[in-house]
């Protein structure tokens, strides 16, 4: 602890420069993540929070997506506080698949989820996400790896049994790992118990579209209304946003949202060029406004390529942190093109966020390329 | 320091972030009285970057010298919570928005002269970060005009201060009312820094172009505008401009 404690202040200016500088108005927590010019006691505090740790460029704190290759892409993890914005691939095929590896994230890590859905129920959504591998010889050849896992299995099942003794109580779950980032093997569903044993909210938009609005019309959509509100309400009850300063533990609240901006939400972005023009972005604006006042990240899956009108594509990029593109080639030109041939798709970064910094961690690679090889999702450089 | 005129930032295909970042640090500086509608980034964001830039933003706030609008913040507390008063934003909880006088009223409260005697600041200056996102969420082009109409009225002519506000350009995407906004600005801009990716590409030494371009918006144009292009790469406290082609990279 200490040593990471260091290795924070050491990331922003000098030491004298910040500790003579300004008294913050320091809450009992701080909003996104600790500041060089923090106490230490809160900076510790934050810093034992399951399944996060300080970005080394800047202290922000960093959860994880799900996917170790996509967290070094944007510069070590998702920041908490922020939006990941993915946009989605024609069929919805892989960007679904990020969707579940970011929930079941948070599963291990003992976080809260928050799911929300107009085409999925989130109990569905949660029986199908992939378990994770939590073996490190993973690596190894495929035949090997299937008959290694059958005794690495008992094997975890001591071992777990051993490291629940020696872990203070508070940790949640049977499975806890102090690892950052998991690998989850995508034929296999995630384990009853865990997903039983973890705190989730779903948001199944059919269900909810009945009830009352309570608010004014503005021109959001009454979907958007209730989802903003839903999310607020469930961060102010459980004290995401620091409300409650007894709660003795602070976790991170996960957000997923899936197909937003589809007609299934109740907007007609996708299906007419002169739709309701603000109502997404103003509400991405309002749901960066929470997040940044909570303990909270969120990952939205949104299907650009139906949006009509171009101008909103931009505008909600600008509104998001960070951006990721997914380009799969079924269906398209390239999935007989030789140079395609091992890829399943392409990944653009479109946006990574400058948070605290004049400057970013941006990667040389542009040229990215992803594939669904032997149940793991990889990331690598297109080999010309 | 300059006084009364309106200074337009821009950016295309890259962020032009740190262009406000340098203004809020300049005029925080210079001691002059600064209004920052900061509606992009928290507040924490732009103190930290503050701080590497040799400006304390929270000190500034307390005493009376930065009035900061925190609109990610003020927001939630509009959109979920009836307020009493009429807020900034309050545009948030309406469904069509005529325009944004109560941001204006904000603004002119905000920098309305001290007259108890107390330690005069120079010149007040408004800060907008960025006029884009008043787009985004149901402002008309129109509106967002004449609210910048409005404050340079006050802040430029009646009280000689100055605004600076960053307007996004969507390029190629046919944001109509985007490309209002900044044509309508760029017209009545003394001055205009307008920052480019390259159009080649992403580069890691050369992060961008910046243009700058002095107008006289005022006088018929019998002189030709000046404008200057450099080249910059952001570092971590700085920025580092360099002439066309004479990155130390590349020579």
């Amino acid at each position: 602890m200490a040593a990471v404690a260091t290795c924070g202040t050491g990331a922003g200016s000098t030491g004298s420069v910040v500790a003579a500088g300004s008294k913050n108005h320091v809450t009992s927590f701080q909003r996104r993540g600790p500041r060089a010019s923090g106490s230490d006691s809160s900076y510790s505090r934050l810093v034992s929070i399951a399944g996060t740790r300080p970005s080394v460029r800047n202290g922000q704190l960093l959860v994880s997506t799900g996917l170790p290759a996509l967290d070094q892409l944007l510069g070590g993890g998702l920041a908490v506080g922020t939006v990941l914005l993915i946009e989605e691939d024609k069929y919805n095929i892989y960007s679904s698949l990020l969707f579940k590896y970011f929930l079941a994230e948070g599963i291990i890590n003992g976080h809260t989820l928050l799911v929300a859905s107009a085409k999925e129920d989130p109990a569905d959504i949660l029986q199908e996400l992939p378990a994770p591998l939590l073996d490190d010889n993973f690596k190894k050849d495929f035949d090997e790896e299937a008959c290694n896992h059958k005794t690495a299995e008992s094997n975890i099942k001591m071992k777990i049994a051993w490291r629940y003794q020696l872990l203070p109580k508070m940790e949640a779950g049977p499975v806890s790992s102090s690892r950052f980032g998991h690998y989850y093997d995508a034929s296999k569903k995630m384990p009853q118990e865990l997903i039983e044993a973890s705190k989730w909210h779903g948001f199944f938009f059919p269900e909810k579209s009945s009830s009352t609005l309570n608010i004014e019309p503005c021109s959001l959509t009454h979907g958007y209304i209730k989802l903003l509100q839903f999310i607020q309400n469930i961060i102010y009850e459980e004290g995401f946003d620091g409300s409650n300063p007894q709660k003795k533990q602070k976790n991170i609240l996960r957000i997923g949202i899936q197909n937003l901006g589809s007609p299934l939400w109740g907007d007609d972005i996708c299906c007419t060029e002169n739709g309701n023009s603000h109502s997404l972005t103003k509400f991405l604006y309002v749901l960066r406004g929470l997040l940044r006042t909570s303990l909270s990240a969120c990952m939205i899956t949104m299907p650009t390529h139906l949006i009509q009108n171009k101008a909103i594509i931009s505008r909600v990029t600008n509104l998001s942190d960070t951006v990721v593109g997914l380009e799969s080639f079924i269906g398209s030109e390239r999935e007989t093109n030789p140079l395609y041939k091992d890829y399943h798709g392409l990944i653009h970064i479109r946006q990574i966020p400058r948070l605290n910094n004049l400057i970013y961690d941006v990667s040389d690679v542009k040229d990215l390329a992803f594939k669904l090889k032997r149940k793991l999702f990889t990331i690598e450089r297109r080999v010309e | 320091v300059t006084k009364g005129k309106l200074t337009l930032l821009c950016d295309a295909n890259t962020d032009g972030s740190f262009l406000v970042h340098h203004f809020l640090s300049f005029y925080l500086k210079a001691n002059c009285k600064v209004c920052f509608v900061a509606l992009i980034q928290s507040f924490s964001h732009y103190n930290i970057v503050g701080q590497k830039l040799g400006v304390s933003l929270t000190v500034a706030r307390e005493c009376g010298q930065l009035v900061f609008l925190e609109g990610l913040k003020s927001s939630v507390d509009v959109f979920f919570r009836a307020q009493a008063e009429p807020h900034p934003l309050q545009f948030l909880r309406e469904a069509n928005a005529e325009n944004l006088q109560p941001l204006y009223e904000f603004v002119r409260e905000a920098l309305k002269p001290v007259d108890d005697g107390e330690a005069a600041w120079r010149c007040p200056v408004l800060l907008v970060d960025d006029l884009s996102v008043l787009l985004s969420l149901g402002m008309g082009a129109v509106a967002v005009l004449d609210f910048i109409h409005y404050c340079r009225a006050t802040v430029c002519w009646e009280r000689k201060g100055n605004i600076v506000a960053l307007v996004h350009d969507s390029g190629d995407t046919e944001d109509e009312e985007n490309n209002i906004l900044l044509n309508g600005l760029s017209h009545q801009s003394h001055l205009i820094l307008r920052a480019e990716g390259l159009a080649t590409g992403f580069c890691r030494d050369v992060h961008g172009q910046l243009r700058i371009l002095w107008r006289t918006p005022s006088q018929p144009t019998t002189q030709r505008d000046q404008s200057l292009t450099y080249q910059y790469k952001i570092q971590d406290k700085s920025v580092s401009f360099f002439a066309k082609g004479m990155s130390p990279a590349v020579l």
